[in-house]
């Protein structure tokens, strides 16, 4: 039962806490609350669906469909979460003054919402469908599904939904003068990790070249396997043994989107501080 | 917000251009290497590679239930369906041990790759 909960959580972890900052760093966007839960019910129910097409994606593109299906996923989220942050670093001022009930909404809330949509549901989809599976494992071999294993596996979620919730809930207790700030930082270095783990697959999948295979071995002194490593790993995309494509992955993502917050922040600075002059 | 846009879709084309300029090294015969597993046990549980070239790796799940191939050391991840066929690329590696599990068995699924 204990060994499920494990299994479990470490799957529902790093879902649960692409959520939670998601869910903080968008707060106050109109209409927010109802695009997140319906991001999270179609990424459960994509879940159940890539579980159930596991053998036949595994199949595709001679035995490495996975590995791409895996990195496409990782790949839109990345694009998202770049898109989330230029749309912060334009609208993030009016959405810290509306919270600070200086009453200026959001007119263009919905494409953002959609962008949070899509993910919430990729994050839920990508990490759900191993625990699906993993369930399914036990459940079959076991010759159905035992109260242990159940009662485990209930654990696991609870446990990875509560950590999300208390990043959320840690979140929200930051001061709104640097909220947008952090929240944007914490989005960026996901958004690094995540293309740094879809070059792993293109790497396992010998689409790409690993080039210098690993650059470090941090395994004995931060192993992924600890939970430190575990968070490091899910925030920040902390790689025990990176390989060199994965670098380049991390480092192009994060200064690409760091270049464009820049642009679109100062852009979009003078305007929002003469509407807020008015 | 069309130089929102502008800058989003600059981003795609770019993660785009990478993935095709790392254009796939002609798969230039690699040596292939097969795992077997039966019963949530690998075999052999012990697998001699060379070092220093990149190496197929075909893992055969013969049980009827999914595995998930994992290694640290190894830095690859991979589910394998019921009585189904998984190709992992690994390395090139240095000489070492390289210890393996099959996640969801995690008490009998596991193996070392033994690169020299």
């Amino acid at each position: 039962m204990f060994a499920t909960a494990i299994i479990v959580f470490r799957e529902v972890l790093e879902a649960a806490l692409l959520v939670g900052i998601v869910a903080a760093a968008t707060r106050g966007v109109p209409g927010r609350g109802p695009w997140l839960a319906a991001g999270i019910a179609l990424g459960l129910a994509g879940a159940a669906a890539v579980a159930l097409g596991t053998g036949r994606i595994a199949e595709m593109a001679s035995g490495v469909g996975q590995e791409l299906f895996n990195a496409a996923v990782l790949g839109i989220a990345v694009v998202m979460l770049g898109w989330h942050n230029l749309w912060m670093s334009a609208h993030g001022a009016a959405l810290a003054a509306d919270a600070r009930g200086l009453g200026r909404a959001i007119s263009d809330g919905r494409r953002e919402c959609s962008v949070l949509l899509i993910v919430v549901g990729l994050a839920v989809l990508r990490e759900g469908s191993e625990t699906v599976l993993f369930l399914y494992g036990i459940a079959a071999s076991e010759g159905g599904a035992s109260l242990p294993m159940l009662t485990g596996g209930l654990g696991g979620i609870a446990a990875g939904v509560a950590v999300g919730w208390l990043l959320y809930a840690g979140l929200l207790r930051i001061p709104l003068r640097w909220f947008f700030t952090a929240t944007g930082v914490l989005v960026l270095f996901l958004a690094a990790g995540m293309a740094s783990q879809a070059a792993r697959f293109l790497i396992q999948a010998d689409v790409l070249p690993g080039l210098a295979t690993p650059v470090w071995d941090t395994s004995a002194l931060l192993p992924q396997t600890s939970v430190a490593g575990m968070l490091l790993h899910s925030l920040v995309g902390y790689d025990a043994r990176p390989a060199g494509m994965q670098i380049l992955f991390y480092v192009l993502v994060l200064v690409t989107i760091a270049i464009g917050m820049k642009r679109v922040g100062r852009a979009a600075g003078p305007a929002a501080r003469s509407r807020g002059a008015s | 917000m069309p130089s929102l846009c502008r800058l989003s879709r600059f981003a795609a084309t770019l993660l785009l251009a990478i993935a095709f300029l790392g254009s796939p090294p002609v798969a230039a015969a690699d040596d292939e290497f097969r795992l077997v597993l039966q019963d949530h046990v690998f075999q052999p549980a012990e697998l001699v590679v060379p070092a220093g070239r990149k190496i197929k790796l075909v893992v055969e799940n013969r049980d009827a239930t999914p595995e998930e191939f994992e290694s640290h050391s190894l830095n690859r991840e991979k589910v394998i369906a019921g009585k189904s066929t998984a190709t992992i690329f690994v390395g090139p590696l240095k000489p070492g041990r390289y210890p393996f599990v099959g996640e969801y068995n995690e008490k009998t699924a596991k193996g070392v790759i033994v690169a020299r």
